[in-house]
């Protein structure tokens, strides 16, 4: 279990702040630190890390205190044990994929695991090609699988697939969620990607401007209404056109464009470019599903 | 005749290999400092680094000699312990050492500085010093740096003049490297044997600094 109490001042854009973490990480558990950017997401991340210093506080994981400001206590993040995944990779641009698995790898047994780890990420036909020959999504496979080596207590994901494309990103969340699955390693995301976030985590924090808001699963942070015979559907608002009487709003949902009708009431409420709930009622959905091959 | 000018050209490859082995010793860590360090005092470190850039060799060199001078603090606690640093060759390494320190560091400096701040960090979260780190990940991911500057270094250092001139004057198998010994053959109207110094000099760092890009541009292919 992880247990982070600590302050620290923060410096955003909009001035500093006196961010406040308080927060409980169960064994296992999927978390995703949730929320628009300078709330503090990737800095609490890299505070848990030890690549930032809190200004006071204490991280506590399994019992071990990692920093405690009243008992002088910094672990520095060589003996944290962490898997972190940058945004920008990170993978060290003169080895191959196998040697920075290799890099990270402590003893005999973890070396003798890379070459499960490669496969688990499905790059074994990859291993000896350098970082510059990949694609994106195989470059965060691989900074993924470097992350796992050191059986880590807590992986750290600072939004590792928000360089991808869509198509990627979806294909890179199927996989992170079956690895989670079977190494059942605790895991900590930040993410502002609302499919993401829903698909990925067992518990949503969201952050804003230094604080937890609220702390719950991603359904009831996003669709808080109870199940009926409503359909919901949350999008981000690209366009309101008038077409008198009423108005014609297309919205983004996920990666599909949706096109309604509002009144002009309605209309008037909704910004482009805000996030916007479209839900519909005495409702019997029809699901049919699609054979695609196209991820 | 023949002897002396091969033992010339001995000296002054071995002052260049001397100087830059030095250099990539104290460069490397000079160069980490200048990117990394937060100290408020570092701007005056940086402008001294780069002195020799602007400043005659002559002023180096001048100063250089009087420090090295029996008459000086810091040469009579030299001469007290039995060495004599002006006009020998130990000398001349001082003296390029500090001369050619721009050429090694700033090249260094450029490549650490483009070198993203998370590589660092992926490394430490995967348990790994800061030493392990530069040794393991950092300077092979510069290597280009690293080759530039020992190439300049080096080559900086084949061509110097005035600073040996001032402090190491012109003897035989001490201080009298190739440059110097051009200006004395021409100073005697021995044009044939300054021809001979010059054009062994103009070819030589021809080859090395071909040989260096080229393999440079190799090397480089393959990863980047």
């Amino acid at each position: 279990m992880i247990a982070v109490n600590i302050t620290k001042r923060l410096d955003t854009a909009e001035g500093s702040i006196n961010a406040h973490f308080e927060l409980t990480i169960n064994d296992g558990e999927f978390l995703t630190l949730f929320g628009p950017s300078g709330a503090g997401k990737t800095t609490l991340m890299r505070m848990i890390a030890g690549l930032e210093i809190p200004d006071s506080g204490r991280i506590e994981v399994d019992g071990e205190a990692w920093f405690d400001s009243e008992k002088r206590i910094n672990l520095p993040p060589q003996k944290r044990s962490i898997g972190f995944v940058f945004q920008d990779y990170a993978l060290f641009p003169t080895m191959s994929v196998r040697e920075n698995l290799l890099f990270a790898a402590d003893n005999a047994q973890q070396r003798a695991n890379v070459d499960e780890l490669i496969e688990l990420v499905e790059l074994t036909q990859f291993s000896n090609r350098f970082p510059s020959t990949l694609s994106g999504g195989q470059k965060q496979r691989v900074a993924l699988a470097r992350a796992l080596v050191r059986h880590p207590k807590i992986l750290l994901l600072d939004e590792p697939l928000s360089a991808l494309d869509p198509s990627m990103r979806q294909k890179l969340q199927d996989e992170l969620s079956l690895i989670h699955e079977r190494l059942a390693v605790t895991t900590l995301l930040v993410s502002h990607d609302i499919a993401e976030t829903v698909k990925l985590s067992d518990r949503l924090a969201s952050v804003e401007a230094g604080h937890i808001k609220r702390l719950c699963t991603p359904m009831e942070f996003f669709s808080p209404q109870t199940l009926s015979g409503k359909l919901q559907l949350v999008g981000e608002v690209l366009k309101i056109e008038e077409d008198a009487p009423v108005f014609i709003v297309t919205l983004l949902v996920g990666s599909s464009i949706v096109r309604t009708v509002a009144s002009a009431d309605e209309a008037s409420a909704l910004t482009i470019g805000a996030q916007a709930i479209i839900s519909t009622k005495a409702f019997n959905p029809i699901l049919i599903p699609i054979n695609s091959n196209k991820i | 005749m023949e002897a002396e000018f091969l033992s010339t050209m001995a000296l002054t490859f071995k002052l260049a290999a001397v100087t830059t082995l030095i250099l990539l010793l104290i460069g490397i860590p000079l160069a980490s400092f200048l990117v990394f360090s937060k100290m408020r005092f570092k701007s005056i470190i940086e402008t001294v680094v780069s002195m020799p850039l602007v400043l005659p060799p002559s002023v180096l060199g001048f100063y250089l000699l009087l420090a090295f001078s029996p008459a000086s603090a810091i040469g009579s606690f030299l001469t007290e312990h039995g060495i004599r640093l002006a006009f020998s060759f130990e000398g001349l390494v001082i003296g390029s050492v500090l001369f050619s320190l721009p050429f090694m560091v700033h090249p260094i400096q450029s490549a650490l500085s483009q070198v993203p701040k998370s590589i660092f960090e992926a490394a430490y979260t995967l348990g790994k010093s800061k030493l392990e780190t530069m040794i393991r990940v950092i300077l092979p991911s510069i290597r280009h740096g690293l080759i530039s500057g020992i190439v300049l270094a080096f080559a900086h250092t084949v061509g110097e003049f005035g600073v040996i001139l001032m402090i190491g004057g012109n003897i035989p198998d001490e201080t009298r490297v190739a440059s110097i010994a051009i200006y004395d053959e021409v100073e005697s109207l021995n044009y044939a044997m300054a021809h001979q110094y010059a054009l062994t000099l103009f070819v030589v760092t021809f080859a090395i600094l071909l040989l260096v890009y080229t393999l440079n541009k190799k090397s480089l292919g393959g990863i980047r």
